[in-house]
C-alpha cells in the first residue's frame, strides 16, 4: 500500500493518491456523441484527467445528464489549512445548568430571531424552544437562560432595540434561507447595525443556520456559527464559556 | 391472522370523528361572529377587482386599497361587498370604471354617499350572485380541459408530485416542463419565503424571489398556460398547485380559482405554529378560502407532514392525525367533499431506529384507511437529510415504496439533495427516475399482501389511534384555542390574541354585516 503523503493530500478512490472524483451536471444540449465529447473536454478544461463520461441521459427537452469520474493531480498540503472549530467540552443541561448559577451566578439574558425575509424558525426554535432537538433540551427550560424568542422576519434593528432594552448577553441569530446567498447578506447587516450605534462590543454574537459555519461566522464578525446538528447544549454550552470568559476579562477566541 | 386491512376500531375513529366535530364548533362560532380584512379582500377578488396601483414604489392591490378605505372611514361593518354596491348604484357606474377611479384616487369608497340601504343590499345580493356563476362557469370550462385527457387520478395511481423554486416564474416554466416531461403530474411553485406574512398579494409577473416565487396572479397564469399547453403533448393533465397561507388566503383562493389552480396548500394550522399568524385571522381566512376552493374543485392540501420538524415522530403520530381530523372537520363545514382533501401527512422517523420501515407504513397505511376517500399527500423524507445526497436517494427509494403499497393520492417527490438547496434541474429528474421505477414496478402490490393481525405493524398503528383519541379528548376538554396554548402540537404555544394579522379581524353583527357568498358557496357554518 502506497503511503498516504499529507503533504500532497489528494482525493481517494480505490487508491491511494488516485485523485479519483465523480462529478455530475447538465448541459443544456441534447444528449449526443457532440454532447458527450464536450463534457469530456469540458471536464478536462478544469483540470482533471481519465475522464470518463459513465452516464448521459436526457432530461426533460434539451438538456443532458453526465454522470462522469475523472482523476485530478491537483493536491493540497494538509498540515497548513486552517479551519477554527470551536472546542467546547461536552456537557448536558443539569451540568450546565448548574455551572452558570456557580459561576455567572445570575442567567444569561439571550434575544433571538430570525431577520429579513427569513420567515423559517425551525432552527431557532429547536435551540430555544423547551422542547429542543432530538432529546436535547431548549435554551427555554434552563434555569441559566432567560431566552426571548421574537421569531420570524424581525428587523434587524428591532432585534438589537430588544437587546437593548432586555440588557442581553447575547444575541442568538439564526439564518434558515440561503438563496442568493440572503443568509450572509443579513448576517452583515446585523454587524454593521451595532457598528452604526456603536454596539458591536455589547453582546455575544451567535449565528446559526444550515449554511453557515463556525468560520463564516468568524469572518463575519460573530463569536460562533453553528450549522446542522448542533444542538441547544452546544450552544448553551459555547454560551456559558463565553460569559465566564468575559466575566474573567480573557479575550480568548 | 393475516387481513388486507390493518385491523382498526371503527368506533374509535368514529368517537374522534364526534369529538373532532365538537372542536370544529368552537371554530365555527367564532367564524360567525368575525370577518377579517382577508375575507373582505377575498370577496373583492371575487368580484373582480383584481387590479393594483403604484404606491410607494410596489404594486398595491386595489382591493387592500378598498378595504383601507373603509377601515378608515368605519364602514368595515357592513362589509366591502354593501359598499362596492354603494359606490356603483352612486356614481351610475360599472365595476372596472370603478376599480380605475379607485386606482386612480379620484373614487374614496369610504366616502361614497349611502344610497337606500334595502336596494343596496338587493343589488350586492346579486353582484355576489353573479360572480359566483362567472366562477361556476370558468371552473367548469377547466373540468372540460381536465376530462378530455388522460389523468392519472382515474387511473388510481399515485400522482406524482414536485416543486419548482427558482424566484423566476419564467425560470419555473422551464424546470416545470421537465419535470413534466420526466414523468412529474403535480407541479407545484414554491412561494417567496417572505410571502406568507404579507398583507397583501403582489401583483403580475415576478422574476425575483427567496427560496421561491411569488404567487400572484400573474404568474399563475404563466405556469397555468405552459402547463395546459404540455397536455396534449405528453398526453396527461398537468395539475398546478400553489400556497394559499399566510395572510391572505381567500384572496389567493380566488386568484388560484380564476387561473385555473387544481391544488392549493391551505392550513391554517400551519400559519399558526410555524409561521405565528394569529389564530383567529387565519382560521376566519380559512373557512372562506376553503368555500372558494369547494365550489371550484379545488383540492386543498393540509401541511401536517411538517408537525414533526421539531417533533420526535416516533412518540408524536396523534397530533398528525388530531390535526388530521380537525382539517377535515374545518374543510366539512365548507361544503367540501373528501375527495377534495388531500391531507398531507407522512411522520418522518429517525432511520437509525430498528423496524422504522415498519412503523412508516403501518402510519401510512391507517392514514390510508382512516380517509379512504381522500387523495392523500405523502410526504417524503426530509428531516433526516442532511447533503448526502447518495443515502438520501435511498431514504427517498423506500418512501416510494411505502406510497407504492399503501395507495397514497399524492406522492411528493424526494429529492436527493433535500437540505442542501431547492431542486436543481437534474435533483428533480433524478428522483422521477427513482419513483417512475418504483411505481411502475410495484403496480398492483398492495393486492398481493395483507398484514398480521398481532403483528407490529397493527399494534404501532392501534397505538396511534388509541393516543390520538385521547389527545383530541384533552382538546376538546380544555378547549381548542387553550390546548394551542399549552403546546399540543408541535410543542409549539400561540395565543388566541396572539400573532401577526390580530388586528385585522373585526367583530360583525349579522344584522348590518353582508356576505352571500358563505349561503351562495354551501358554507355550513
Amino acid at each position: 500500500m502506497a503511503e498516504i503523503n499529507l503533504h500532497q493530500l489528494l482525493p481517494y478512490g480505490d487508491t491511494t493518491q488516485d485523485g479519483a472524483v465523480q462529478l455530475s451536471f447538465t448541459l443544456p444540449v441534447e444528449p449526443s456523441a457532440k454532447a458527450r465529447e464536450a463534457a469530456t473536454q469540458l471536464v478536462r478544461s478544469w483540470g482533471f484527467f481519465d475522464v470518463k463520461i459513465a452516464h448521459m441521459s436526457s432530461i426533460g427537452v434539451g438538456y443532458a445528464f453526465f454522470v462522469v469520474m475523472a482523476r485530478t493531480e491537483k493536491s493540497i498540503d494538509y498540515p497548513k489549512v486552517e479551519a477554527p472549530q470551536l472546542d467546547l467540552q461536552k456537557r448536558d443541561y443539569k451540568e450546565i445548568d448548574k455551572k452558570i448559577l456557580q459561576e455567572v451566578k445570575r442567567p444569561i439574558r439571550l434575544v433571538g430571531a430570525t431577520t429579513g425575509f427569513d420567515a423559517h424558525t425551525v432552527g431557532l426554535d429547536a435551540i430555544l424552544n423547551m422542547k429542543g432537538f432530538d432529546g436535547d433540551i431548549g435554551l427555554e427550560r434552563y434555569k441559566g437562560f432567560k431566552v426571548v424568542n421574537m421569531g420570524s422576519q424581525v428587523p434587524t434593528e428591532e432585534l438589537i432595540d430588544r437587546a437593548v432594552k432586555e440588557n442581553a448577553d447575547a444575541i442568538l441569530l439564526s439564518k434558515v434561507v440561503s438563496q442568493k446567498d440572503i443568509h450572509i447578506h443579513d448576517m452583515r447587516d446585523l454587524i454593521a447595525q451595532l457598528k452604526k450605534r456603536g454596539l458591536e462590543n455589547r453582546f455575544v454574537l451567535v449565528v446559526g443556520g444550515p449554511r453557515v459555519t463556525h468560520k463564516l461566522a468568524l469572518e463575519l464578525g460573530y463569536d460562533a456559527g453553528f450549522t446542522i446538528g448542533s444542538r441547544p447544549s452546544d450552544v448553551a454550552n459555547f454560551l456559558y464559556e463565553k460569559m465566564v470568559e468575559k466575566k474573567n476579562g480573557k479575550t480568548k477566541k | 391472522m393475516y387481513s388486507k386491512e390493518l385491523p382498526l376500531n371503527e368506533r374509535k375513529i368514529a368517537r374522534c370523528r364526534k369529538i373532532a366535530a365538537e372542536i370544529g364548533n368552537e371554530v365555527a362560532s367564532l367564524i360567525h361572529q368575525n370577518s377579517t380584512v382577508g375575507t373582505e379582500r377575498g370577496i373583492l377578488r371575487m368580484l373582480g377587482l383584481n387590479g393594483a396601483l403604484k404606491h410607494q414604489g410596489l404594486q398595491y392591490p386595489v382591493a387592500n386599497l378598498i378595504v383601507d378605505q373603509l377601515k378608515e372611514n368605519n364602514r368595515l361593518q357592513e362589509g366591502a361587498l354593501f359598499w362596492v354596491a354603494n359606490a356603483l348604484l352612486a356614481e351610475n357606474i360599472q365595476m372596472d370604471v370603478l376599480e380605475k377611479g379607485i386606482a386612480g384616487r379620484t373614487i374614496n369608497i369610504g366616502k361614497v354617499k349611502p344610497q337606500d340601504t334595502k336596494k343596496t343590499r338587493k343589488f350586492a345580493q346579486e353582484l355576489a350572485e353573479k360572480a359566483y356563476r362567472n366562477l361556476k362557469t370558468y371552473r367548469e370550462k377547466r373540468k372540460k380541459i381536465m376530462s378530455h385527457q388522460k389523468d392519472p387520478l382515474r387511473e388510481k395511481r399515485p400522482l406524482k408530485y414536485v416543486i419548482v423554486a427558482t424566484g423566476n416564474i419564467f425560470e419555473d416554466v422551464t424546470q416545470a416542463k421537465s419535470a413534466v416531461h420526466d414523468g412529474a403530474d403535480i407541479i407545484a411553485v414554491i412561494r417567496s419565503t417572505a410571502q406568507s406574512l404579507l398583507d397583501y398579494v403582489p401583483h403580475g409577473t415576478t422574476t425575483e424571489g427567496f427560496g421561491g416565487t411569488y404567487a400572484t396572479q400573474g404568474n399563475f397564469r404563466v405556469m397555468r398556460e405552459a402547463l395546459d399547453a404540455m397536455g396534449p403533448e405528453v398526453k396527461r393533465y398537468i395539475r398546478l398547485t400553489n400556497y394559499c397561507s399566510g395572510l391572505c388566503m381567500s384572496e389567493i383562493a380566488a386568484l388560484a380559482s380564476l387561473e385555473g389552480l387544481d391544488c392549493l396548500l391551505n392550513d391554517a394550522m400551519y400559519g399558526i405554529l410555524f409561521r405565528d399568524i394569529n389564530p383567529r385571522r387565519t382560521l376566519i381566512d380559512q373557512h372562506f378560502s376553503r368555500l372558494i376552493c369547494s365550489v371550484s374543485g379545488i383540492w386543498i392540501m393540509t401541511g401536517e407532514d411538517n408537525y414533526m420538524k421539531t417533533t420526535d415522530a416516533v412518540k408524536a403520530g396523534d397530533q398528525v392525525l388530531a390535526s388530521q381530523f380537525i382539517n377535515e372537520v374545518s374543510a366539512l363545514n365548507a361544503g367540501m367533499k373528501p375527495e377534495q382533501m388531500s391531507i398531507g401527512h407522512a411522520m418522518e422517523m429517525d432511520p437509525a431506529y430498528e423496524k422504522v420501515i415498519l412503523m412508516e407504513i403501518a402510519r401510512a397505511q391507517m392514514t390510508r384507511q382512516i380517509f379512504p376517500k381522500a387523495p392523500l399527500k405523502y410526504m417524503c423524507a426530509t428531516k433526516y437529510k442532511s447533503g448526502d445526497i447518495f443515502t438520501a436517494h435511498a431514504l427517498d427509494t423506500v418512501f416510494n415504496l411505502i406510497g407504492s403499497m399503501t395507495n397514497q393520492g399524492v406522492l411528493l417527490l424526494g429529492m436527493p439533495t433535500e437540505a442542501i438547496h431547492t431542486p436543481w434541474m437534474q435533483d428533480r429528474s433524478v428522483a422521477l427516475r427513482n419513483i417512475n421505477y418504483v411505481l411502475n414496478g410495484s403496480l398492483g402490490l398492495s393486492q398481493e399482501f395483507g398484514f398480521n393481525t398481532e403483528g407490529f405493524i397493527a399494534k404501532f398503528s392501534q397505538k396511534v389511534l388509541d393516543d390520538c383519541l385521547t389527545l383530541l379528548e384533552k382538546i376538546h376538554r380544555d378547549g381548542f384555542f387553550k390546548a394551542i396554548e399549552k403546546r399540543v402540537f408541535a410543542d409549539v404555544s400561540r395565543t388566541i390574541n396572539g400573532g401577526k394579522g390580530a388586528d385585522g379581524v373585526f367583530e360583525i353583527d349579522r344584522d348590518v354585516y353582508l356576505n352571500p357568498f358563505f349561503k351562495l358557496m354551501g358554507s355550513k357554518i
